[in-house]
């Protein structure tokens, strides 16, 4: 369990929340970081990856490559693809998305219980109080928008005692990256059939920068916890025997998949 | 939140009684029902909403119907390979839901001998019928008689009220 942080307000002592805050990391890294901080540590953490390279395709546990991914260019190009350790649908992230992340004990927030549609909505509480301001904010189902337009999307992992809550927040993509997606067959239903560009929304229209963005996630979370910053260097070496779930697909199996033209999981 | 939980139970209850004679065909008569979710006499259970039917030198697991209402619509489940050995209290697999990988833990300690290969095709049986057609492994227990330390079904209830009071 971590360790009581300061008190708040009302005298009562507010859990510990460490931050680790970073730029450009590659999100196999960031991912990698995660499942270890989830599984190895006591922890609550916050992590703010602001931009990531090279642009990767990042799928679900349980996607399927084949329906999700259009493998002819992604092979042409190069483009990185990731099964995560979490649930939930593919995204392509490059140097346009912020990423936030928190890992919490069960308990680190009073009454909250450890499913998901709970820790969604919890989060979707928090971010009202950062982004309402902007702009119309709604949790969408399972996704953060402004109107009717998605810029944020979110995945969970949750242990027996300890959940992970990953966004990753459209400061502004590259139109032509989303060729490399298909249309998924489980959409959420207010999207409508919407293409990419008419679906989604870019945060830099709503919010005039990137720190005032996570300036105010950070403040936000000041209010249910005691926030520590951590240095990233010190987080990195510790746990090294530990083995990620997360993993590359590899450029064999997605030429399979071509070859094979059978739909499986890789 | 409290709120929250209770309209959202609310919802799921005026479903479930829609399509209630389904639900009440798949319920034994040994069912007994605490607010919106059901528990079976018999069997026991967890703190984190496995359950587990000891008889005859196997035991069946499985999660309960609180944590499939909790999960919502489970579009994958992760399962392990017969002869994998499961501690007690450790995850043993996993189910995909509403963007969520949940962790499901083995309620007591022994080696798999049987999969429910149904739920790789239909993993929503976990929600239909999360005792019965839903059920996840079989287990040769290892410590006979670990189970009886388990929540029966009346404090399995109160666990459930208690954590959904909140």
């Amino acid at each position: 369990m971590a360790s009581a942080g300061l008190a708040g307000v009302s005298g009562a002592a507010c859990p510990l929340m460490r931050l680790v805050t970073m730029s450009s990391v590659p999100i196999l890294q960031q991912l990698h970081l995660e499942e270890r901080l989830l599984r190895c540590t006591p922890d609550n953490w916050c992590i703010i990856n602001d931009s990531t390279a090279p642009a990767t395709i990042v799928m679900g546990v349980s996607g399927r490559v084949s329906e999700l991914v259009e493998i002819q260019p992604v092979l042409r190009d190069q483009v990185p693809v990731v099964r995560r350790f979490s649930g939930g649908g593919t995204v392509i992230v490059d140097q346009g998305t912020v990423f936030v992340t928190f890992i919490c004990n069960k308990n680190a927030v009073t009454g909250l219980q450890p499913f998901p549609r709970d820790i969604m909505s919890w989060s979707g509480q928090l971010y009202g109080k950062v982004f309402d301001r902007f702009g119309e904010f709604h949790l969408r189902e399972n996704d953060y928008a402004f109107s009717h337009r998605k810029f944020g999307g979110n995945a969970q992992s949750i242990t027996k005692n300890r959940w992970v809550h990953h966004t990753s927040f459209l400061w502004d993509y590259d139109v032509k990256n989303m060729d490399y997606l298909k249309i998924p067959k489980r959409a959420p239903e207010y999207r409508l059939a919407r293409n990419h560009t008419d679906f989604l929304c870019r945060m830099k229209e709503y919010i005039p920068s990137r720190s005032v963005f996570t300036d105010g996630v950070i403040a936000a979370l000041g209010e249910h916890f005691s926030v520590q910053p951590m240095d990233l260097q010190a987080i990195l070496s510790s746990h090294e025997e530990f083995v990620p779930s997360t993993k590359l697909v590899s450029q064999q199996d997605l030429e399979e998949i071509v070859s094979s033209k059978e739909s499986f999981r890789v | 939140m409290a709120l929250r939980l209770w309209a959202r139970s609310a919802a799921n209850a005026l479903k479930l009684s829609g399509t209630g004679g389904a639900r009440a065909a798949a319920a034994p008569a040994f069912s007994i029902s605490r607010f919106f979710s059901t528990v079976h006499d018999g069997l026991k259970y967890t703190q984190s909403h496995e359950w587990v039917k000891t008889g005859d030198g196997v035991a069946t697991v499985g999660i309960t119907d609180h944590a499939q209402d909790h999960l919502g619509e489970v579009v994958f489940v992760e399962l392990p390979e017969p002869g994998t050995t499961v501690s007690a209290g450790a995850s043993f697999g996993n189910v995909e839901s509403v963007k969520a990988t949940s962790d499901v833990n083995s309620p007591i300690s022994g080696e798999v001998v049987e999969v429910n290969s149904k739920l790789s095709e239909t993993p929503g049986l976990i929600n239909t019928s999360p005792y019965e057609d839903g059920w996840m492994i079989k287990v040769k227990p290892s410590s006979p008689g670990e189970a009886d330390a388990l929540l029966d079904a009346a404090k399995y209830t109160k666990h459930c009220q208690e954590e959904d009071a909140h």
